[in-house]
């Protein structure tokens, strides 16, 4: 899987806030399928990188490939068209305030990729369906959970038809209780061979999903490899020391 | 005595004077939320020239007395050549005036508007343009609302000032009356109660709008 074609890759991104170096030369190569996850401490600046990946935050330097050309995100139009092949999850969802569950997917088909109303509106309720939401599409955000906000999130970002995902602590705005239906979403996402970077703290994720597992530190991929090399038994790295502390916090058993 | 010829004459006076007034009104609400609309949009995203130009307009126009620019529109303008009649006088004011006061509320409901609403839709390829028109412009506009009707409300009061520069509404037919008869108390109460008609109209049709509008999760006052 990690031989084929990369179908995001990034090279030597680097971003700074007024003085401040968040990202201090980041590569990264994500091949098609593949599923990796960001862990590290808190500031390190994993949001800012995904940020990154598809210039939600513009990055001082670096070089993007999609598909196996550049993205020059300098013109416009070609950012737009990037942006909608590459779906982003948030902490806190995002969702369109003013929109029911279901407008939310629809605005999207119908302004972006420019669907006429019944094909977006068709294509939104299988998405609905495919989270488990379907007789939820009339709600506004307001009226919804935290894990229905976010898979909600999630199947208006599957509805642009996304080569990649980008999930940004999908589940650490959400009570623990509700955060088991959203890792059911992103697992069976996996087992469909969605290409995923997920930034998360969440342990049984971390450990059963992950193809590799880059620990990012001070602005930089401190640790890299997959879960048996950095949290095996035995091993010690900073991303078994991580996990442990996890552990401790939450609980939750490795 | 003499009621009857009072009161026929009175309330023949106020009815064309009420129309008048609903003339002066309803463009002059009308425009100023067009200039609102605008100054407020281009005080909230224009660059910094765009944005200081705004703000100048806003001080301006809620800084000095309205009776002050009626005033110089009607008096002071034909100096410099230019000679508007009463009531294009009045509408010009009230629209200057009121717009900038909506300008304010425009401004201030689309700062509100929360980052990550911009991000959700950028991350889904939402160019800038479709982002303030199909995002922040919807949600804007609700916040916006309960204020913008307040103005509204305020502009229905103030267009009594337009009797100032000689246009002959609501109040500058009681006026007339109430000096022609002497007979200010009755005269000027039943002004007050027009002009409360006015208002309660507007209220409803305000009410009715924001209840068009209204989302879960957006509290409109
Ligand atoms: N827009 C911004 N302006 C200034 N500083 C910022 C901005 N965004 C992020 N930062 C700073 O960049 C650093 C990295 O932030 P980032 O959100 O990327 O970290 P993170 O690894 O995602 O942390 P967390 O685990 O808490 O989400 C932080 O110190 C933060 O204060
Ligand atoms: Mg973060």
């Amino acid at each position: 899987m990690s031989r084929s074609e990369p179908i995001l890759k990034v090279e030597n991104i680097t971003k700074s806030f007024g003085t401040a170096h968040i990202l201090k030369g980041v590569d990264l190569e994500l091949p098609k399928g593949g599923i990796k996850i960001l862990i590290g401490p808190s500031g390190g600046g994993k949001s800012t990188l995904l940020q990154c990946l598809n210039c939600l935050v513009t990055p001082d330097s670096g070089t993007i490939w999609f598909n196996g050309s550049v993205v020059d995100i300098q013109k416009s139009k070609e950012l737009y068209a990037f942006r909608q092949q590459v779906g982003m999850i948030f902490q806190d969802f995002n969702l369109f305030d003013h929109l029911t569950a279901l407008d939310n997917i629809i605005i999207a088909l119908c302004k972006v990729k420019k669907k006429n109303k019944q094909q977006a509106k068709e294509r939104a309720m299988v998405e609905l369906e495919q989270v488990g939401l379907s007789d939820k599409g009339h709600l506004y955000p307001a009226e919804l959970s935290g894990g229905q906000k976010q898979r909600v999130a999630i199947a208006r970002a599957l509805a642009m038809d996304p080569k990649v995902l980008l999930l940004d602590e999908p589940t650490s705005a959400l009570d623990p209780e509700l955060v088991g239906e959203v890792v059911a979403v992103i697992r069976s996402l996996a087992q469909k061979g969605m290409t995923m970077i997920m930034a998360t703290h969440q342990i049984s994720l971390i450990r059963n999903l992950a193809d590799e597992i880059l620990f990012m530190k001070d602005g930089l991929i401190a640790e890299q490899g997959t879960p048996r090399e950095l949290l095996g038994a035995g091993v010690c790295t900073l991303s078994q020391g991580f996990c442990d502390k996890l552990n401790e916090i939450t609980g939750e058993e490795i | 005595m003499d009621d009857l010829g009072f009161f026929r004459e009175l309330f023949t006076g106020l009815n064309r004077g009420l129309l008048m007034s609903i003339m002066l009104i309803i463009p002059s609400a009308l425009g100023g939320l067009v200039i609102g609309i605008t100054a407020g949009a281009l005080r909230a995203f224009g660059n910094a020239a765009v944005v200081r130009i705004g703000d100048g307009y806003a001080a301006l126009f809620r800084g000095t007395p309205l009776v002050v620019q009626l005033f110089v529109l009607y008096f002071g303008l034909p100096n410099v050549g230019i000679y508007l009649s009463p009531y294009w006088a009045a509408v010009t004011a009230f629209v200057l005036c009121s717009g900038a006061y909506q300008s304010e509320y425009v401004r201030g409901a689309l700062l509100s508007i929360k980052r990550n609403q911009y991000l959700g839709a950028q991350a889904l390829g939402f160019t800038r343009l479709q982002t303030i028109f199909w995002v922040i412009i919807p949600q804007a506009m609700r916040r916006a609302l309960p204020g913008c009707g307040n103005e509204i409300i305020y502009l229905i009061k103030y267009s009594s000032l337009a009797y100032i520069v000689t246009f002959m509404e609501l109040t500058g037919e009681g006026k007339t009356i109430a000096t022609e008869y002497f007979r200010f108390t009755e005269v000027f109460l039943v002004i007050g109660f027009y002009y409360l008609i006015l208002v309660s109209v507007a209220k409803i049709i305000l009410r009715k709008t924001e209840k068009a509008l209204e989302v879960p999760g957006f509290g409109s006052a």
